[in-house]
């Protein structure tokens, strides 16, 4: 079984549907989604349709800060995040609203753990950006895998003997063994808002059986979805990342 | 992790998943190796299981799991072929080709070899470490007893235990114990350290050939971490001291391959093999002629160098294969006035100016017929030679390249583009540049052109050089 991992997809269409397309065309049989459907980009309502036409056929979905943030919004959110914030609660409708705040924050399924940020006290929104960080969320999550979002880079940890990660910066398009018997924790990326100066989509694959897991970058029209954030009247600055990938 | 069990009595006439075990033929460290039969592959098997389960350390357990990793992602004649692996938790094996063949430490129990013979082994092991280094990965354990020397006298590679791979995480950064190498040819950036350098293995090819030549290891063997960082600073005895029989070019090519700084090392093990093949147009520097080590101040540099690269500023060399081309370029000395030469005189600057790595072969096949016809007429076929070679030289000249990374070969040939087409695969070379047929041949149909049958026939890319056509 092969499981498309997708995170941070932040309100953009275009970039969710063309790793929708390449997932759906290399053998692709499951579905994760990890959180933070909406913020920054102009089309929530239409990707937390689609995700939630993916949840009722079975898919992972997980919540993320930013759809926690439609219900209450939280203090250390900055202005202009706040704005597409209020925007967005605004643009939902009820029943999309309902699906988001109704979204566990975590879903362990035998080997494997899904989490928009970390295992480890998921609600703190705590980021993975450290082989110490990937190692508490690790023990936290006690699985073989575990999947996560919330920061932007696609990156692999790995656990080393004595209770030690190491991290390893994946290269695109190529397999990764990943043995059951030690644990890692795979960072998948940002479909709608990639930040290493490369505009194209993340997500990843993982091959269940196989254990191996690919990170994808996808390119797709980012310049379209810039301009629908422009338009909708959401901070430039926000559509000015979309468009340079930063 | 979960601790392993099954696999601790494997044993002789034991099955596992469809493998029957035969003779065990080693036991080490790391595991046992058994021959196994069971699957028609074609070719015979060997198992590797590592030692693990009650009583046993799990030491080796992390090079088995690398090789692991490692082995399936690797092909080519230069590697064992993969067959199988059982899961690491549960069974964990490892089922890969039988090599036959002779390894080359023991071909060494009968002392050194002669220069002829560690040139010809030398290459080979060259070719290689060269076909791994293009798959992304470094053996970083290169030793006689992990090169099998098959009937055909090319080198396969054995044992991944502490490799490297680009692309796939690297369980033993940092794991010193497990990641040792053999002391006698690990190079000093490993001893500090460093995996992921394909320069490494080229310091251990030194290593090898230097013991192939001599009988002697460069550096002794050894024991304590003291005597290993010797090598940062210090160079060895001149292999020309120990046999002074031994040709110059060879104590140069040696040495290169030894300096302590990777940077001053041969930047591709392709180069490596090129000049141990082509001797003739090996540069010499003072290290062809060197009787004696490095004297204080010249270890004093390196000592401050290599403390240097400790405090992390040296630059990581990833992307190294991609730097360090050979480019072949096809000259056509027979009409040596032709329109196209010029052409493909800038075409070839501009290529060059990408890299400052590379490694420049000119090559020109002319017919047999031309040389035996002269021959006839009392002029001497190495007359011809000359003449082509002196073109070959007057064409290249311009583009002003220093002698080490310039080689110029007239090649006798009914049949250019085989010929061009068995000299390029020969010797690693990563792109040929030639000239399309000029408009007088284009009446000729271009898939019958040198240029065409080169091009759908190179193992490697093929630049095709036309003199743009004029209104």
């Amino acid at each position: 079984m092969i499981i498309a991992i997708l995170s941070d997809v932040h309100g953009n269409l275009e970039a969710l549907n063309a790793c929708l397309r390449h997932a759906g065309g290399s053998g692709v049989d499951r579905y994760a989604f990890l959180g933070d459907f909406v913020g920054y980009g102009a089309d929530p309502q239409a990707v937390v349709d689609t995700v939630a036409k993916f949840a009722s056929k079975g898919a992972v979905v997980v919540k993320g800060n930013h759809d926690e943030a439609v219900e209450k919004t939280p203090r250390y959110m900055n202005d202009s995040v706040r704005s597409v914030i209020d925007w967005t609660r605004a643009i939902l409708s009820d029943e999309a609203k309902a699906f988001l705040a109704a979204l566990p924050l975590c879903v362990r399924e035998s080997a494997m753990c899904f989490v928009h940020a970390s295992a480890a006290a998921p609600e703190r929104w705590d980021y993975v950006d450290s082989p110490a960080a990937a190692q508490r969320s690790i023990e936290a999550a006690q699985t073989s895998y575990t999947f996560a979002g919330h920061v932007h880079e696609q990156e692999l940890y790995f656990e080393v003997a004595r209770q030690k990660a190491r991290v390893f910066r994946p290269q695109r398009g190529s397999p990764v063994p990943v043995g059951r018997h030690r644990r890692w924790m795979a960072i998948v990326g940002s479909v709608g808002q990639p930040r290493d100066n490369d505009p194209a989509a993340a997500y990843a694959q993982f091959d269940v059986e196989r254990e191996r897991i690919t990170f994808h970058r996808i390119p797709y029209d980012h310049l379209a979805a810039a301009e629908k954030i422009e338009r909708a009247g959401l901070p430039l600055s926000i559509a000015y990342r979309v468009a340079k990938g930063i | 992790m979960s601790a392993p069990s099954a696999m601790s009595e494997a044993h002789s006439g034991r099955e596992i998943d469809g493998f029957r075990l035969a003779e065990r033929i080693h036991t080490g460290a790391m595991g046992h190796i058994f021959r196994v039969t069971g699957r028609d592959v074609g070719f015979p098997m060997i198992m590797k299981v590592p030692r693990v389960g009650p009583g046993e350390s799990g030491e080796g357990l992390i090079n088995f799991e690398m090789e692991s990793m490692l082995l399936p992602a690797l092909s080519g004649t230069h590697v064992p072929r993969f067959v199988a692996a059982g899961s690491i938790a549960k069974t964990p094996y490892l089922v890969a080709e039988w090599i036959e063949g002779e390894s080359l430490a023991q071909r060494l129990k009968h002392g050194p070899l002669n220069s002829t013979e560690a040139v010809r082994i030398g290459a080979a092991v060259a070719d290689a470490v060269h076909s791994l280094h293009l798959q992304d990965a470094i053996h970083l354990d290169l030793k006689p007893e992990n090169l099998i020397i098959r009937s055909s006298g090319e080198v396969v590679l054995i044992d991944f235990g502490i490799a490297y791979h680009a692309r796939f995480p690297d369980l033993l950064a940092e794991e010193r114990r497990f990641a040792a190498g053999s002391a006698p040819y690990i190079s000093p950036e490993q001893v500090l350290g460093a995996r992921d350098d394909p320069r490494s293995d080229i310091f251990s090819l030194g290593a090898i050939i230097y013991e192939m030549a001599t009988g002697k290891l460069p550096f002794g063997a050894p024991a304590t971490m003291a005597g290993l960082r010797d090598r940062v600073w210090r160079d060895p005895v001149p292999p020309r001291a120990l046999s002074p029989d031994l040709p110059p070019l060879l104590q140069e090519i040696i040495l290169r391959c030894l300096e302590p700084l990777a940077e001053d090392r041969y930047q591709s093990a392709a180069h490596v093999a090129f000049d141990l093949r082509h001797p003739e147009q090996v540069p010499l520097t003072s290290r062809a002629n060197k009787s004696a080590v490095t004297g204080l101040f010249g270890q004093g540099r390196r000592w401050w160098l290599a403390r240097r690269d400790r405090l992390g500023l040296r630059e990581l060399r990833r992307t190294q294969l991609a730097s360090t081309p050979i480019i072949m370029v096809a000259v056509d000395t027979t009409h040596f006035e032709d329109e196209r030469l010029p052409a493909l005189q800038r075409a070839t600057a501009q290529i060059l100016s990408l890299s400052s790595e590379f490694r420049l072969i000119c090559v020109s096949v002319i017919r047999v017929t031309v040389a035996a016809e002269r021959a006839a007429d009392g002029d001497t076929a190495s007359g011809t030679y000359l003449e082509h070679l002196a073109r070959l030289r007057h064409w290249v000249e311009p583009l002003r390249l220093p002698a080490r990374r310039l080689s110029l070969h007239v090649i006798e040939s009914a049949n250019p583009e085989n010929a061009l087409l068995e000299f390029a695969r020969s010797n690693h070379v990563d792109l040929i540049v030639l000239g399309a047929p000029t408009p007088a041949q284009l009446g000729l149909a271009w898939w019958r052109s040198v240029a065409s049958r080169v091009t759908a026939n190179a193992h490697c890319s093929v630049h095709v050089v036309r003199v743009p056509e004029r209104d």
